[in-house]
C-alpha cells in the first residue's frame, strides 16, 4: 500500500469517530449523558428520581465496548497509516511529499506589495517531512495510549460518548495542523484542536470553574490568533502565497523586496507568528489560561495540554525556522520570552499544592526552554525535547491522574502522602518521569534537555546570561517534581481514613499505557545521543540525522559546523546533572528528611511566597486591566452610550418632532384657527344687532309687519 | 417559460399568498401547510438558477425586460448576477426556514401573518432582481409594509414603538435616497434626451465628482440605515427584540442585506469618483470598524438574550461594510459571503432564541443557565451557530471574515489590524453567552422540564448547518460565483487598478512528488 499517497486520510478517520459519536453516541451508549446539575436549592423530582432509569446502568461498562473500541482504534488506524507514510518516506531521496486533494480557498486576485499580481488562495493539502512526520507519530501515538488510558479513567464517568466523540474530533484537528501543507490550513487545525481544547476543558460544564477555564482558554488563545491572522495576512502581502514551500523558497532565494529586511515587515511576520505561538503555547504574556485548562478531566491534561495542542506553537516556529533564521531580533525575542517564561513558571510551580498545576506550570516551563532553543536557532533540538517531552510529561499527569483516581477525585497534595505501597506501578512509573524531567543522565529528558542547554551555551545566537536562567530552571524543575513525588507518595498518609481505605491501584487498561510511557522516558532520548559521546554509535543519533537537516539552512554539513570544545561540554554536563541532584537533594531536605524545615521557610519568605502562591498576581492583573477594566466596563459604559446618546439622538428626534409636533397644535388650534374663528367672532358680533330681527318665526315677521304697517298708518294719520 | 424563469422565482410566494387569501381564516393548519408549501416551492423553484447561472459571462444573466411605465420610463427589468444569485437564494431559503419555524409561536391572525409574510419574501426578492430603478425602489419601499405589520402585530410588548420607529427611519432614509435617484433620473434626461430608471442607462452617465458625492451622501442614508451602520443602528436592537422569531429571522439575515447591496450594486458603479473619493472612503471605513469593535463591546454587556444578538449583528455588518470599502476583489467578494454567512449563522441564532422564548417567554440571559443538561440537542445546535458565528475555520464565518480582512488589508494595514479584534471580541462575547445559557448548573426551576428540539425545529436547523459546513470546507464555487461581478465593479470604479504588471510574485512551486 503506498501510505505516502493515502497522508491525506491519516486525518479523517478519528474524524470519522468524532462524526459518529456525536451523532450516534447517544444510542451507543446506554449509561447516556451526564446527570442533571441542579444547583443547591432547586429540586424537583426529576433532579432527584430520574423517571427514564438512564442513570440505573451505572457500572454496565461492558455495553461501551463499541466505543472503547471504535474511538482509541480510529487513532490506531491513523498511527499504523502514519508508521507507513513515515517508513516510506524515509526512503525518499528528497524527504519531503506534498499531497494536494484541492482549492479549498480560492479566492480572487490581489496586488503583493511588490505590485505583482497574486491570488488570495490556499490548498486542503498535506506535507510529509521529517518536521511534520515527528509531529504525526507524537499525536498518534501519544495520543492513542492516551485514548486507552481514558477507557479506565472515564469509565464511571456520564458523558463517555461525548468525551471521546470531541478526544476524536481533537485528534482530527491536531493532525491537520501538523499535516497542513500551508499556513491558512494549518490555522484550521490551529483553531479546532482550541475549539476541541474549550470543549474539553468544560466537560464537566455544570461547574462553573471548569465553563470559565474553557472560555479564558479560548479567548486567551483568540488574542493570539489575531496576531497569526496577521501575520498570515502580511505573508500574502509580501510572497503572494501561504504555502510553506512557497513562502520558503522565496525566503531561501531571497525573493522579497530589499526594504524588508531588517527589523521590517519580515520581523513583524515572525513576531506576530511568535504572538500565535504565545497563546497556543501558553508563553508569556498569554500562558495563564493554561494552569485554569487544568479543570478538564486529566487525559485531556495529558494529550492536549502537556503533549501534543501546546506544543503546536513550537512547531509553528519551527516549520517557520527560515524565516526566524532571516530575522535575528525575532528570535532573540523568541529566546528571551521562552527564558522568561520557564522561569517565571518554574518559580509558581514551587509552591504549588494542586498536583495537576504543578504539572501544568510544569509543562509551561518545558515549553519556555523549547522556545529557548528556537530561539537559538536549534530547531531540531526543540523538536527532540518536544517528542522527549511528550512520554515524560504525559506519564506525569496520567500518573497524576490515576493518583487522583485512587484518591476519588483529591488533587490536593497537601491530603495525600504514603500512597507509594499502595499504588505502586503508578508510583514507580512516576518516579521515572520525575527522573526523566530533572535530566538524569539515561532518560529521555536528560538528552534533551542538556542539548537544549549545550545550544543555547555554545550557539552564536546564545547567550550566558540565557543559559544561567535555563540552569536555575532546571534545578527549580527537579525541586518542585520531586517535591510533588515526595508530598504524594512519601510520608505519613495524610488522607482521611475513608479515602484511604478505598485506595486501589488502577485497572490495567490505566497502569499498561503509563508502562508504555514509563518505557518511552527512558528509551525515548536514545535516538539524540550527543555528539560528545563519541564511544556510542551513531546509529544512536538518529534523530539528528533526520530532522536537523531539514530545519537547517543548507543541510547537514551546516549542521555539524559548531566548533565543539569537548572539556567545556564535559564540564556543563556535569553542571547540569550536579544541579538537577541539587534540587532533589533540596526536596528531599524539605519535605522527607525535614519536613517541619518547609514551614519554617515559608515563614521566612514571607511576602515572596504569598506573592508565589499567587502566581505572581498575573491573573488579578488582567482581570483588572482587560476584562473588568476594558471588557465589562468599557461594554457597559458604551452600552449606556448607545442607549442615552446614539438611541437617545434618535428618541431625540422623535420627542422633537412631538413637541413640534404640540406646538403646531396650539399654533393651529390658537393663531392659525384662532384667526378664522376671531373672523368669525368678529362677524358675528356685528350681526348681532342684525341677527335679532331675524328670528325665522313667520308670526314674528307678521307681527313685525304688522306692527310696522300699524307704526307707517299711525304715523300717517297723526300727520 | 425558461425566459421568464426569475419572474417566476419573484412571483411564486405572491401568488401562494394571494391563494392564501381565499382559505377562510378558520382553518389555522390548513393556511400553515399552505404557506410551507409555498415557502419551500420558492425554494425548489430557484434551485435551478444555480444550475442555469453561467459563471463565466460577465454582466447580467437571465435577463427579463417589459414596458411599466412608458409615460416615466419605467421597467419591469430583472435580471441576475453573482452577487443577486447568492442572495436570491439566501432570501428563498431563508424565507421558507423562517416559515417553518412560524408554525408553533403564531397562534393568532394565523392568515394575516402568513399573508404578510409572502408579501415580504416578493418584496425582498424584488430588490435583488430589479435591474430599473423605479421598479427597485417599489420593491424596497414594499418590503417595509409588511415587516411593519409583523413587528406591530405580533410582537412583543413594546411592539408599537419598535414598529413605528422602524417604519420611520428607514423611510426617512428612502426619501432621501429617493431624491438621489430622481437626480440621476433628471441628469439622465439632460444628458441623454430622454427619461430612464434602467441600471445599464445610468450607469452611462458621466457626473461631476461634486454632484456624485451628493448622491453618494443620499444613497448612504438610504442603506446605512438599513444596513445599520453606525450611527443608524438603533432602531435594530428594538425592532429585533420585539420581532416574533421568524420576524427577526427575515430581518436580521435578508431586510439588512437590501443595505449592503445597494451599495455594491447601485453606489460603487453608479457614482465610482465618489466612491473613491478618499474622504468618504475614510468615513466609510471609520464607521464599519466603529461598528465592528462597538457592536461587539456593547454585545459583551447585554442582560437581553435577543438584544446581543442584534448587536452582534451591528458587528458582523460592520465587516461586510469595511470589505465593500476596501474596493478590491477580495474585499468585495469577502464581503458578499459574509453577507450569506451572516444570514446564515445569525438567523440560526434568531432561530435559537426564539425556541428558549417560545418554551420560557423571557429573554432574560439570567433567566437561564444550564439548559445543556435538559436539551442536548439544542446545546449543540446552539453551539455549531455560535463557532459559526465566531469564525471558526471549516464553518463559513471564518471564510468571509479572513477574505474581508485580506482585502482590508491590501488597502490598509491599520484597518485589518483594528478589524482584527472584533475576532477576539466576537468569541468573547459568544462564548459567554454560551456560558451563561447553556453551562453550569440548572439555577431556575422552571428550566427543569424544558422539552428538548423536536423534528420538526431540528429540521429548520439542518440545512442551515449543511450551508454553514459547506461554505466552510468548501468555498471555492462561490469565489468562482463572484469573480466576474466584483472584477467587473473593482473595474469601474478602479481602471487602474489591474494596471500593475502581471507577473506572479513567486513562480508558483512544481508539486514536490
Amino acid at each position: 500500500m503506498n501510505f505516502l499517497e493515502l497522508v491525506w486520510l491519516i486525518p479523517l478517520f478519528p474524524l470519522a469517530g468524532a462524526v459518529l459519536m456525536l451523532l450516534l453516541g447517544r444510542w451507543l451508549d446506554p449509561q447516556g449523558p451526564s446527570e442533571v446539575a441542579v444547583a443547591p436549592g432547586v429540586t424537583t423530582q426529576a433532579a432527584t428520581q430520574p423517571p427514564d432509569g438512564r442513570h440505573g446502568t451505572r457500572h454496565a461498562r461492558g455495553s461501551r465496548v463499541s466505543i472503547s473500541l471504535l474511538c482509541p482504534g480510529t487513532v490506531l488506524i491513523s498511527l499504523i497509516f502514519s508508521i507507513g507514510a513515515v517508513a516510506q518516506l524515509a526512503s525518499l531521496p528528497e524527504r519531503s511529499y506534498q499531497v494536494i486533494k484541492f482549492t479549498w480557498v480560492a479566492g480572487l486576485p490581489f496586488f503583493t506589495q511588490s505590485g505583482a499580481q497574486a491570488r488570495f488562495a490556499a490548498d486542503w493539502g498535506f506535507l510529509l517531512d521529517p518536521l511534520s512526520s515527528v509531529m504525526v507519530l507524537v499525536v498518534t501515538g501519544v495520543g492513542f495510549l492516551i485514548h486507552v488510558y481514558s477507557i479506565g479513567y472515564m469509565g464511571h464517568e456520564g458523558g463517555y460518548y461525548r468525551f471521546f466523540g470531541y478526544m476524536n474530533l481533537f485528534v482530527f484537528f491536531m493532525l491537520m495542523l501538523v499535516l497542513a501543507n500551508n499556513y491558512l490550513l494549518m490555522f484550521v487545525g490551529w483553531e479546532g484542536v482550541g475549539l476541541c481544547s474549550y470543549l474539553l476543558i468544560g466537560f464537566y460544564f455544570h461547574r462553573k470553574s471548569a465553563a470559565d477555564a474553557g472560555k479564558k482558554a479560548f479567548v486567551v488563545n483568540r488574542i493570539g490568533d489575531a496576531g497569526f491572522i496577521m501575520g498570515m495576512l502580511l505573508m500574502f502581502s509580501v510572497f503572494g502565497s501561504v504555502r510553506f514551500a512557497d513562502v520558503n523558497a522565496a525566503l531561501a532565494g531571497g525573493r522579497f523586496p530589499a526594504e524588508t529586511a531588517g527589523l521590517g515587515v519580515l520581523t513583524a511576520i515572525a513576531l506576530l507568528l511568535f504572538l500565535g505561538a504565545t497563546g497556543k503555547s501558553a508563553q508569556f504574556p498569554l500562558y495563564t489560561w493554561l494552569p485554569d485548562a487544568m479543570e478538564g478531566p486529566t487525559p485531556v491534561s495529558a494529550l492536549i495540554h502537556a503533549a501534543t495542542m501546546v506544543t503546536a506553537g513550537v512547531y509553528m516556529v519551527a516549520r517557520s525556522h527560515l524565516l526566524f533564521r532571516l530575522t535575528p531580533e525575532a528570535s532573540a525575542i523568541v529566546a528571551a520570552i521562552g527564558a522568561f517564561t520557564a522561569i517565571l513558571s518554574a518559580s509558581i510551580a514551587l509552591v504549588q499544592n494542586d498536583i495537576k498545576r504543578v504539572l501544568a506550570y510544569s509543562t509551561v516551563s518545558q515549553l519556555g526552554y523549547m522556545f529557548m532553543a528556537c530561539g537559538v536557532g536549534a530547531y531540531w533540538v526543540a523538536i527532540f525535547h518536544l517528542y522527549t517531552h511528550a512520554f515524560f510529561k504525559a506519564l506525569l499527569f496520567l500518573g497524576s491522574g490515576s493518583v487522583i483516581h485512587a484518591l476519588g477525585g483529591e488533587q490536593d497534595m497537601r491530603r495525600m502522602g504514603g500512597l507509594k505501597d499502595k499504588i505502586p506501578i503508578t508510583y514507580w512509573t512516576m518516579v521515572i518521569g520525575a527522573l526523566a524531567i530533572s535530566g538524569i543522565p539515561g532518560l529521555a529528558g536528560f538528552f534533551s534537555k542538556d542539548e537544549i542547554l549545550w545550544q543555547i551555551y555554545s550557539s552564536p545566537q546564545g547567550s550566558r546570561f540565557v543559559y544561567g536562567v535555563a540552569l536555575l530552571t532546571a534545578g527549580m524543575t527537579a525541586f518542585y517534581m520531586w517535591r510533588l513525588i515526595y508530598m504524594t507518595f512519601h510520608g505519613a498518609p495524610r488522607a482521611d481514613r475513608h479515602t484511604l481505605a478505598h485506595v486501589h491501584e488502577s485497572p490495567p487498561v490505566m497502569t499498561v499505557p503509563l508502562v508504555v510511557l514509563a518505557a518511552g522516558s527512558v528509551l525515548a532520548g536514545w535516538i539524540g545521543v550527543p555528539r560528545l559521546w563519541a564511544f556510542v554509535p551513531d546509529s544512536f543519533r538518529l534523530f539528528e540525522h533526520w530532522l536537523a537537516p531539514a530545519v537547517s539552512l543548507a543541510g547537514p554539513a551546516h549542521a555539524a559546523e559548531h566548533p565543539h570544545d569537548a572539556a567545556t561540554e564535559w564540564l556543563l554536563m556535569a553542571i547540569s546533572v550536579g544541579i538537577a541532584l541539587a534540587g532533589i537533594a533540596v526536596a528531599r531536605h524539605f519535605y522527607v528528611t525535614r519536613p517541619e524545615r518547609a514551614a519554617a521557610l515559608r515563614q521566612a519568605a514571607g511576602p515572596l511566597y504569598t506573592t508565589l502562591v499567587n502566581k505572581w498576581y498575573v491573573d488579578e492583573i488582567y482581570d483588572f486591566l482587560f476584562v473588568n477594566g476594558l471588557g465589562k466596563s468599557g461594554g457597559s459604559a458604551l452600552a449606556r452610550f448607545d442607549n442615552r446618546i446614539v438611541d437617545g439622538g434618535v428618541n431625540g428626534a422623535g420627542w422633537i418632532t412631538r413637541l413640534a409636533s404640540v406646538l403646531s397644535i396650539w399654533w393651529d388650534t390658537w393663531i392659525v384657527d384662532g384667526a378664522v374663528r376671531l373672523t368669525s367672532f368678529l362677524v358675528k358680533a356685528a350681526s348681532f344687532p342684525v341677527r335679532i330681527l331675524h328670528t325665522g318665526s313667520v308670526q314674528a315677521y307678521a307681527l313685525v309687519i304688522v306692527l310696522g304697517a300699524a307704526v307707517v298708518f299711525a304715523w300717517y294719520l297723526m300727520r | 417559460m425558461s425566459e421568464h424563469w426569475l419572474s417566476i422565482v419573484l412571483f411564486t410566494p405572491l401568488a401562494g399568498m394571494l391563494i392564501l387569501l381565499l382559505i377562510p381564516s378558520r382553518r389555522a393548519d390548513l393556511i400553515r401547510v399552505w404557506a410551507n408549501l409555498v415557502g419551500f416551492a420558492g425554494f425548489f423553484v430557484a434551485l435551478p438558477l444555480l444550475w442555469r447561472f453561467d459563471k463565466s459571462a460577465s454582466g447580467f444573466q437571465m435577463v427579463e425586460r417589459h414596458e411599466w411605465i412608458p409615460s416615466l420610463g419605467a421597467r419591469y427589468i430583472v435580471g441576475i448576477d453573482g452577487i443577486s444569485l447568492l442572495l436570491v437564494m439566501l432570501t428563498t431559503l431563508i424565507g421558507a426556514v423562517a416559515i417553518l419555524s412560524s408554525w408553533s409561536a403564531i397562534q393568532e391572525k394565523v392568515k394575516q401573518y402568513y399573508a404578510m409574510f409572502l408579501l415580504q419574501q416578493t418584496g425582498m426578492l424584488g430588490v435583488f432582481l430589479a435591474l430599473d430603478f423605479f421598479l427597485f425602489f417599489v420593491f424596497w419601499e414594499v418590503t417595509l409594509v409588511p415587516m411593519y405589520f409583523i413587528i406591530g402585530v405580533w410582537g412583543g410588548p413594546r411592539k408599537l414603538y419598535a414598529a413605528i420607529k422602524f417604519f420611520l427611519y428607514t423611510l426617512a432614509g428612502s426619501v432621501l435616497m429617493l431624491l438621489g435617484i430622481l437626480t440621476l433620473y433628471f441628469q439622465h434626461f439632460q444628458q441623454f434626451g430622454f427619461y430612464t430608471f434602467e441600471i445599464a442607462e445610468l450607469m452611462k452617465l458621466d457626473l461631476p465628482l461634486g454632484l456624485q458625492r451628493w448622491v453618494f451622501w443620499a444613497f448612504f442614508i438610504g442603506f446605512a440605515i438599513k444596513v445599520p451602520m453606525f450611527p443608524f443602528h438603533t432602531w435594530l436592537p428594538d425592532a429585533h427584540v420585539e420581532a416574533p422569531t421568524a420576524g427577526s429571522v427575515i430581518l436580521a439575515s435578508i431586510l439588512l442585506k437590501m443595505g449592503t447591496y445597494g451599495f455594491i450594486r447601485f453606489s460603487l458603479p453608479l457614482l465610482p469618483r465618489a466612491s473613491m473619493d478618499p474622504a468618504i472612503v475614510q468615513a466609510l471605513v471609520i464607521l464599519s470598524l466603529i461598528a465592528i469593535i462597538y457592536g461587539a463591546l456593547v454585545s459583551l454587556m447585554q442582560q437581553d438574550w435577543k438584544k446581543l444578538v442584534a448587536y452582534s449583528s451591528v458587528s458582523h455588518l460592520g465587516f461586510c461594510t469595511l470589505g465593500i470599502f476596501a474596493l478590491n476583489p477580495n474585499g468585495l467578494a469577502g464581503s458578499v459571503i459574509q453577507q450569506i454567512n451572516h444570514g446564515i449563522s445569525t438567523g440560526m441564532l434568531f432561530l435559537i432564541v426564539g425556541i428558549a422564548y417560545e418554551r420560557r417567554h423571557t429573554r432574560e440571559i439570567a433567566e437561564y443557565g444550564g439548559l445543556a443538561h435538559v436539551m442536548p440537542r439544542y446545546a449543540t445546535v446552539f453551539a455549531i451557530a455560535m463557532l459559526s458565528s465566531a469564525g471558526l475555520p471549516l464553518l463559513n464565518g471564518f471564510i468571509g471574515e479572513f477574505t474581508i480582512l485580506q482585502g482590508a488589508f491590501e488597502a490598509n494595514r491599520i484597518w485589518a489590524a483594528f478589524a482584527a479584534t472584533g475576532v477576539i471580541l466576537g468569541a468573547a462575547y459568544l462564548l459567554w453567552l454560551y456560558q451563561r445559557t447553556m453551562l453550569g448548573q440548572i439555577t431556575n426551576p422552571k428550566n427543569l422540564h424544558l422539552p428538548d428540539l423536536n423534528l420538526r425545529e431540528l429540521a429548520v436547523f439542518l440545512p442551515l448547518i449543511a450551508w454553514a459546513i459547506w461554505i466552510g470546507v468548501y468555498p471555492k464555487p462561490y469565489f468562482e460565483v463572484l469573480e466576474k461581478p466584483v472584477i467587473e465593479i473593482v473595474q469601474r470604479v478602479r481602471p487602474d487598478y489591474f494596471q500593475h504588471t502581471p507577473v506572479l510574485a513567486s513562480a508558483p512551486l512544481e508539486v514536490l512528488r
